[in-house]
């Protein structure tokens, strides 16, 4: 198997390995790293459950090589802090078997960076990468909503 | 499933990147954003020797905000594109078009290079380069050469691109200040291919009208009868859009039967005229 060595930045700390070419960025977290926050679902683009966050914008993990993360800045659920979204999911029974929340708190996260003060069809679009087939939606629109107002946005 | 094994370069300059293709390109396979690349490998639906990861070639990340054109390179991404204050001036019809590509995350990564070398019969941009009359630029040690839209889609996932050649940049000639450009598509759910779309450009009153399609054949397609129909003459709306179904010919399937792709695209262009009604 065709191995190389990279480095980057994981959760603040900076990591070096050799890793197979062939090795996905979410394998490698879980596999290599022990950060299982990220799921693996579809590994195709479709379900989002592996989002995680390189040079600061969200990609999907399953779709980005380890090696093409190499010299890069990743973070992962693990250290995000947005203790008012996670509590809001949690209230507001936005999450079931939990598999597809980690990606939606990511995305969630995003978009109120860049928009403070969505419409629920603006949080539907956002979020539209980012299955859930627990749910139905429903809750978690209303969760990102209601951290958006208190936010004060 | 997971990707099969393949070996890995990272060219540092365009010119690292060409004589690698050059020395590999039977059986390796250039990796932009990968986002349509990586599902193929972890499916293992293609399996080259080895990937050549052009994704730090800077020279190919550039918007030329040029004179009488604009000049996109390879490498500028889904989101880029979205946010480019030079692109949207020029060209809505790319602003308009990009956000119905897949999702947020996906266009974090996906390039326009990436998605024109595809050649998926339903992208976006495709369709959008044809209506604009872009040129490709394709680059490989044997030298540099201009392909127009028309001539670089060649079929289902095929191209003009010689196995050496690298997609490098998209020239779009710019339009005049009285410019009509008008994105519209169907897709069961936002970011999914679409089952149909349609790019209209226009110059003031309907000047030199250009009607792209997506989705409906095994490339971007102009509908050039309606196009002729429509010059000029915005009275023959309604022919124009019996004429727009009649005039494609999509294939059997079994989702979407040709008939219904005819009567949606019929819907796209009433929904697009309509826009421009005063
Ligand atoms: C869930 C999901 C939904 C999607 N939905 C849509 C959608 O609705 N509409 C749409 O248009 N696309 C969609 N896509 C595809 C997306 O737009 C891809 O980003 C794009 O098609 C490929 O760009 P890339 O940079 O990722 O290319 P890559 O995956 O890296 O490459 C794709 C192909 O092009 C070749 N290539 C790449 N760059 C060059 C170059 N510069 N020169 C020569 N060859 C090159 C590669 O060898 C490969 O064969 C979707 C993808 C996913 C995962
Ligand atoms: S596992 Fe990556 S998108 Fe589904
Ligand atoms: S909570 Fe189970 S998939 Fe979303």
């Amino acid at each position: 198997m065709k191995t190389l060595r990279i480095s980057l930045t994981v959760n603040g700390e900076v990591v070096e390995r050799e890793v197979p070419a062939r090795l996905n960025l979410v394998d490698f977290l879980r596999h290599d790293l022990g950060f299982t926050g990220s799921h693996v679902g579809c590994e195709q683009g479709a379900c989002g459950a592996c989002t995680v966050l390189v040079d600061g914008e969200t990609v999907r993990g399953c779709l980005l090589l380890a090696v093409q993360a190499d010299g890069c800045k990743v973070e992962t659920i693990e250290i995000m802090e947005f203790e008012d979204l996670r509590a809001a999911f949690h209230r507001l029974n936005a999450l079931q078997c939990g598999f597809c929340t980690p990606g939606m708190l990511l995305s969630a996260q995003e978009l109120l960076q860049a928009k403070p003060k969505p419409s629920r069809a603006e949080i539907r679009e956002y979020l539209s990468g980012n299955f859930c087939r627990c749910t139905g939606y429903q809750a978690i629109v209303d969760a990102v909503e209601a951290v958006a107002r208190a936010r004060g946005g | 499933m997971k990707a099969p094994d393949f070996d890995y370069l990272r060219p540092e300059t365009l010119a690292e990147a060409m004589d690698m293709l050059s020395r590999h390109g039977e059986d390796g396979a250039i990796i932009a954003g990968g986002q349509s690349l990586l599902p193929l490998l972890n499916f293992r639906l293609a399996g080259p020797e080895r990937l050549i990861d052009i994704g730090r070639l800077a020279a190919l990340k550039q918007i030329v905000d040029g004179d009488g054109f604009v000049e996109i390179g390879a490498l500028v991404r889904h989101c880029d594109l979205a946010s480019s204050e030079a692109v949207a001036r020029a060209f809505p019809l790319l602003r308009q078009a990009v956000g119905h590509i897949a999702h947020p995350a996906v266009r974090h990564r996906g390039t326009i290079g990436g998605s024109l070398a595809m050649a998926d019969p339903a992208a976006e941009l495709g369709a959008c380069c044809l209506a604009l009359e872009a040129e490709m630029s394709l680059q490989s040690v044997r030298g540099q050469r201009w392909v127009r839209a028309v001539d670089f889609f060649a079929g289902i996932y095929e191209t003009a691109l010689a196995p050496d050649e690298i997609l490098t940049a998209v020239r779009l000639p710019r339009r005049g200040p009285d410019s009509v450009q008008i994105f519209s598509e169907v897709a069961r759910r936002r970011g999914d291919f679409a089952i149909a779309g349609l790019a209209l450009v226009a110059d003031n009153h309907m000047a030199n009208p250009r009607l792209a399609l997506l989705g409906v054949a095994d490339r971007p397609i102009l509908a050039e009868k309606t196009m002729a129909l429509l010059a000029n003459n915005m009275a023959a709306a309604d022919q124009a859009i019996e004429l727009i179904g009649n005039e494609i010919d999509p294939a059997e399937d079994p989702a979407y039967p040709p008939a219904y792709r005819r009567q949606l695209v019929r819907t796209l262009l009433r929904r697009t005229l309509m826009e421009l009604l005063p």
